[in-house]
């Protein structure tokens, strides 16, 4: 129902293959991937997620929505532990991810975040690398250094974020003389490399003119064949276009929950109506 | 009304143009002082020291008291010994302690040791040569160039230490982020992205720490102790250029006074070159 929203033909890049699904060896579409059960996040004694419990399910988008401040930030860093970078943030509650607490005893962020990959606000190449290498960055970083493989590897990743046509002849120029947008596809190309079963963007458009935004907004419904969006974004039209679920969060709490259709066609809630009318927020 | 009024405006107009005057001329002066000094302390030594300064000097040993010529070989050979040895030893410890600094903030205790850091770097160079002697020469046995190299060391270190410091917190939390969502450890994070974003700032503070142990000499004075001749024991007394400054301003022999002021021309001349040298080195690698 929301994927009628593009008529920027020529943002197409020209190399973008329809992608074979391997839906044999992945679970069932409507099966659920990560379950958010009773999560609550506290900075210090500031409690800015509260007692959120939601089911993503397996290859869908599901946006987090939400004013400035509600916790959609805090709440997607928490689903890979990326919140433990910030000194004094604690969890408590459930993320399950097929199944199993990401916040397990025993359990490595590090493993964690091989699985679900992330990509920021602002585009973040390393920039002291080439196009080639921040591609291969969490790939090789990880220990693997079979050169036929790495290739492979870069053009698939980089192909599957739409990239590959625009940069194959300068895989070796840094990271960073790429324009935003495609520096933000680059980014995206990266987490790819890694192969994670979820991708967590974090407001991936803010920063990008309509175009790039469109692209980026494209190359989502290509990636959801085979991975699991969640997308935190300020832009409710964004969030109607490119999403399948969307989550409403208000002062750190978990309003509303559903299919996007219909939260912003009829909603339950008189103030997820109201943010989405434009009424507040 | 409107007269009195343009009469006050142009007051304060005339009065904030003579401050801001006064204010700019101010600061030239201070700027011109600073340069001052440096130019006079370069061209004193330049006047003293380039006139004895010729390859015989820099290429051959010193001869004994009172026979003129001779040189200072044996000096650059031990100084760039004992400091490459300090160096080896002070950038692994002085960066390590910098990343523990930076990337480990726990409870403040990352914060005493950049503060200790900073009192150290305040540390009299002749304390440090003492201590040293304490350290090492004591339970060594003797004088040596090692115990030189760690009293060098330990002036680097804390020079080291917070420069790292410094480069370390420019670089921006998003690239680390990044590093750690891809699923790569905190450790290969720091090695693979930290360290080379902020290489060139680190190259600087090397550069600053050995230029600044090239030229002390009181720590030298119970530790390398000197040496008249070539040596390329670490494990023995051996000579050292600011070392050899001292002994021979502070003789009675006109020639050896002459050699003193040449000698500092020699390690004036490889401070400021290698000063310029690793900035024009950064400048275009910045424009890559």
């Amino acid at each position: 129902m929301n994927n009628e929203g593009y008529a920027l033909d020529e943002s197409r890049g020209g190399g973008m293959e329809p992608r074979t699904p391997e839906r044999a060896q992945q679970p069932e579409p409507e099966s659920i991937r990560i379950e958010v059960d009773g999560l609550s996040v506290y900075y210090g004694k500031t409690r800015a997620v509260k007692n959120v419990s939601l089911a993503i399910k397996s290859r869908k988008v599901t946006a987090i929505i939400g004013p400035s401040g509600c916790g959609k930030s805090t709440f997607i860093r928490c689903l890979n532990r990326m919140h433990e970078v910030t000194p004094g943030a604690r969890v408590e509650g459930k993320v399950l991810l097929d199944g199993s607490d990401v916040y397990g005893p025993g359990i490595d962020p590090v493993e964690v975040r091989r699985k679900i990959g992330m990509v920021f606000q602002k585009p973040n190449p390393f920039p002291t690398m080439s196009i080639h290498d921040n591609v291969v960055a969490g790939f090789r970083l990880n220990g693997t250094g079979d050169r036929h493989l790495i290739q492979e590897k870069v053009e698939k990743s980089l192909r599957a974020a739409a990239l590959w046509d625009e940069v194959k002849d300068q895989l070796h120029e840094p990271g960073t003389s790429l324009s935003g947008g495609q520096q933000q596809r680059l980014c995206i190309a990266r987490a790819l490399a890694v192969e994670p079963e979820v991708m967590l963007m974090d407001e991936p458009c803010s920063a990008l003119d309509p175009i790039a935004t469109a692209k980026i907004e494209e190359l989502i419904h290509e990636l959801k064949e085979s991975v699991t969006i969640v997308i935190v974004t300020h832009n409710m039209q964004q969030a109607a276009r490119v999403s399948d679920f969307t989550a409403f969060f208000y002062m750190g709490e978990l309003v509303e929950f559903g299919i996007t259709s219909k939260i912003f066609t009829n909603p339950d809630k008189q103030q997820t109506e109201d943010y989405i009318t434009g009424r507040f927020g | 009304m409107s007269d009195v009024n343009a009469a006050a405006s142009r007051r304060r107009f005339l009065r904030r143009k003579v401050t801001e005057r006064l204010a700019v001329g101010g600061m030239f002066l201070c700027a011109g002082v600073t340069i001052f000094f440096l130019v006079t302390i370069l061209g004193y030594v330049l006047y003293h020291g380039a006139a004895a300064v010729n390859w015989e000097f820099l290429t051959s040993l010193p001869l004994p008291p009172g026979e003129n010529g001779g040189g200072i070989l044996n000096a650059l050979i031990g100084s760039a010994m004992v400091v490459l040895c300090a160096a080896a030893m002070a950038v692994p410890i002085g960066l390590g302690a910098a990343v523990f600094v930076n990337e480990f903030p726990t409870a403040g205790f990352g914060r005493f040791v950049r503060f200790l850091a900073e009192v150290l770097t305040g540390v009299p160079s002749i304390v440090v040569g003492l201590f040293a002697y304490a350290l090492v020469v004591r339970p060594l046995g003797g004088f040596s160039g090692f115990s030189g190299s760690v009293a060098y060391a330990f002036i680097m270190i804390p020079i080291i230490l917070i420069s790292a410091h410094e480069a370390f917190r420019l670089v921006p939390d998003s690239l680390r982020e990044a590093s750690l969502a891809l699923g790569i450890p905190k450790w290969r994070t720091i090695l693979r992205v930290v360290l080379p974003v902020s290489s060139r700032a680190l190259l600087t503070g090397v550069v600053l720490a050995i230029s600044r142990a090239l030229g002390e000499a009181a720590p030298m004075l119970f530790t390398a102790f000197g040496n008249p001749y070539l040596s390329f024991n670490m494990g023995k007394p051996i000579a050292t250029v600011p070392l050899l400054i001292y002994t021979y301003a502070t003789a009675p022999y006109e020639d050896w006074h002459q050699k003193a002021w040449a000698a500092s021309f020699v390690l004036l001349v490889f401070v400021l070159f290698t000063s310029v040298l690793t900035r024009a080195f950064l400048r275009g690698k910045s424009h890559e």
